[in-house]
């Protein structure tokens, strides 16, 4: 309970969300940049639902894919982020059947892509896709290394993100715990109002507790 | 009269001369001994993985397609599994076992398929079930970075190196913490860039003990179809396929010798001349 709270407060919290979806939309359109890809999309693991949703999309399906939603096991991002290992496949077009129905109904099926499990501490969150960069050149491990470097970016990324949307609901409950995140909420917004009046009803309170 | 058994714990001064090993080895280890001829034949290796294509032209015969699920806390093996390969990443590794041991056996223990929920517990008991059916190697091209896992996979993972099978697993070629490669009692493989499919390199380093061809890989995918790919997963069964020569040939070598071999064989050590 503490925890929520501590992140409910923290976060600040109202904006903190669309800072960090900023955050995720940044780090795909540089990945989609250095690699010179059509697309890149970051996904993230619902897991109460199993299922992965599209958090950031850069280049192809950017305007129409943040949202959508396929079940987690679901083509190579749902093995990559089951193996926890990343993959890198080639000319994916020669595949009858590399999770075809999903690719068709993004609109846009790739020739090759790259993807790699997005891993805070224990939990894998996510996947990062990299698709079709230029097919004139030759994959190289130095290339794997930097979309590792990308990766663990995107997963702290995701990691705040999912730490502001807790806090949010938790605001957004009825609960104890709720009232005193507002309440905390309230007095961080009086604060820059009235920061004198704020700081001696919380010394206050502090001296009832 | 047949000998006791020598105690597991100690050696008395008597029964050194009872210590025998089926093979004697060879003043200089090299390639052609090692492997020389092998074909992989009646060397069982197993893909736990996300099951195989049968008779993908890669791939050939699937001797045995096992899947793993768990309904509650009851694990169910399904024997006769006919799902075949939900995305085409296990029928890849078969077929690079495949074309290094083309006689060996092989046999599919599907572990994913289910969702992401639950998937660390079948992983978990898919190796459990391999363990005991006693292969002698085990492709695990896959990883768990679940703590609470990792002990129970350390456990299964000595357990198969005393039953003599080899596990050999993919490295992860970013730096967070996952199981089972990074146990000493299996076998870790990260990539190299070399097209080579013999080319192996050993790392003095560890965690990852050996490099193999993991970069720009033809493989076998789903459909029958055949992919270009790249990532440790590619690699490692590259060493699982050398293994399962060298097993073939020399039937009796523990997963302690086979490294000691894979070594030896090494294109940085003995094998690149």
């Amino acid at each position: 309970m503490s925890e929520e709270l501590r992140s409910a407060v923290a976060a600040g919290v109202l904006g903190a969300e669309r800072d960090f979806r900023e955050l995720l939309q940044s780090i795909v359109e540089v990945a989609r940049a250095i690699f010179r890809a059509k697309a890149s999309s970051i996904f993230l693991l619902d897991e109460p639902s199993d299922e992965l949703v599209f958090e950031a999309v850069a280049g192809e399906g950017s305007d129409s894919l943040v949202g959508r939603r396929f079940p987690s096991s679901t083509g190579i991002a749902g093995f990559v982020l089951v193996s926890r290992q990343p993959l890198v496949i080639e000319d994916v077009i020669e595949d009858p059947r590399f999770s075809r129905e999903t690719a068709e109904s993004t609109g846009f099926v790739p020739k090759g892509l790259m993807a790699v499990p997005l891993l805070h501490e224990e939990r894998a969150l996510g996947v990062l896709e990299v698709l079709d960069r230029p097919s004139d050149s030759r994959f190289t491990l130095a290339e794997m290394d930097l979309l590792g470097m990308f990766a663990n970016q995107a997963a702290i990324a995701l990691d705040l993100l999912q730490r502001a949307r807790r806090a949010q609901s938790t605001l957004a409950d009825e609960g104890d715990l709720a009232v005193l995140a507002r309440l905390a909420q309230k007095l961080e917004q009086r604060r820059a109002e009235e920061e004198g009046s704020a700081a001696e009803f919380l010394a206050a309170l502090e001296k009832v507790l | 009269m047949t000998e006791e058994p020598l105690p597991a714990w100690s050696l008395p001064t008597g029964s050194v001369e009872r210590i025998e090993l089926p093979e004697a080895w060879p003043g200089e280890v090299t390639r052609e001994w090692a492997w020389g001829g092998a074909t992989g034949g009646g060397v069982r290796v197993c893909i736990l993985d996300s099951g195989v294509e049968t008779n993908h032209p890669l791939v050939g015969d699937v001797q045995e397609c096992v899947a793993i699920s768990l309904e509650g806390d009851e694990v169910i093996v399904d024997k006769k599994d006919t799902a075949g390969d939900l995305c085409g990443h296990g029928t890849a590794c078969a077929g690079i076992v495949r074309a290094l041991a083309p006689e060996c056996d092989l046999a599919s223990v599907r572990v994913l398929g289910a969702g992401f929920t639950g998937s660390g517990a079948v992983l978990l008991e898919g190796l459990r079930w391999a363990v005991e059916q006693g292969y002698d190697v085990i492709n695990m091209s896959l990883s768990t970075t679940k703590q609470k896992f990792a002990s129970l996979l350390h456990e299964l993972a000595d357990t198969a190196y005393f039953r003599r099978t080899m596990l050999v697993a993919s490295a992860h070629n970013m730096p967070v913490e996952s199981y089972p490669w990074r146990f000493s009692s299996v076998i870790s493989v990260g990539s190299h860039e070399q097209e080579d499919p013999f080319a192996y390199y050993y790392n003095p380093t560890p965690p990852v003990e050996f490099f193999a061809r993991g970069v720009d890989v033809e493989v076998a995918w789903m459909g029958g179809g055949r992919l270009v790919c790249t990532g440790n997963s590619f690699a490692t069964p590259h060493i699982a396929g050398i293994a399962a020569l060298m097993l073939s040939k020399h039937r009796e070598l523990t997963p302690f010798q086979l490294k000691s071999l894979l070594y030896l064989t090494a294109t940085n050590v003995g094998g690149g001349s």
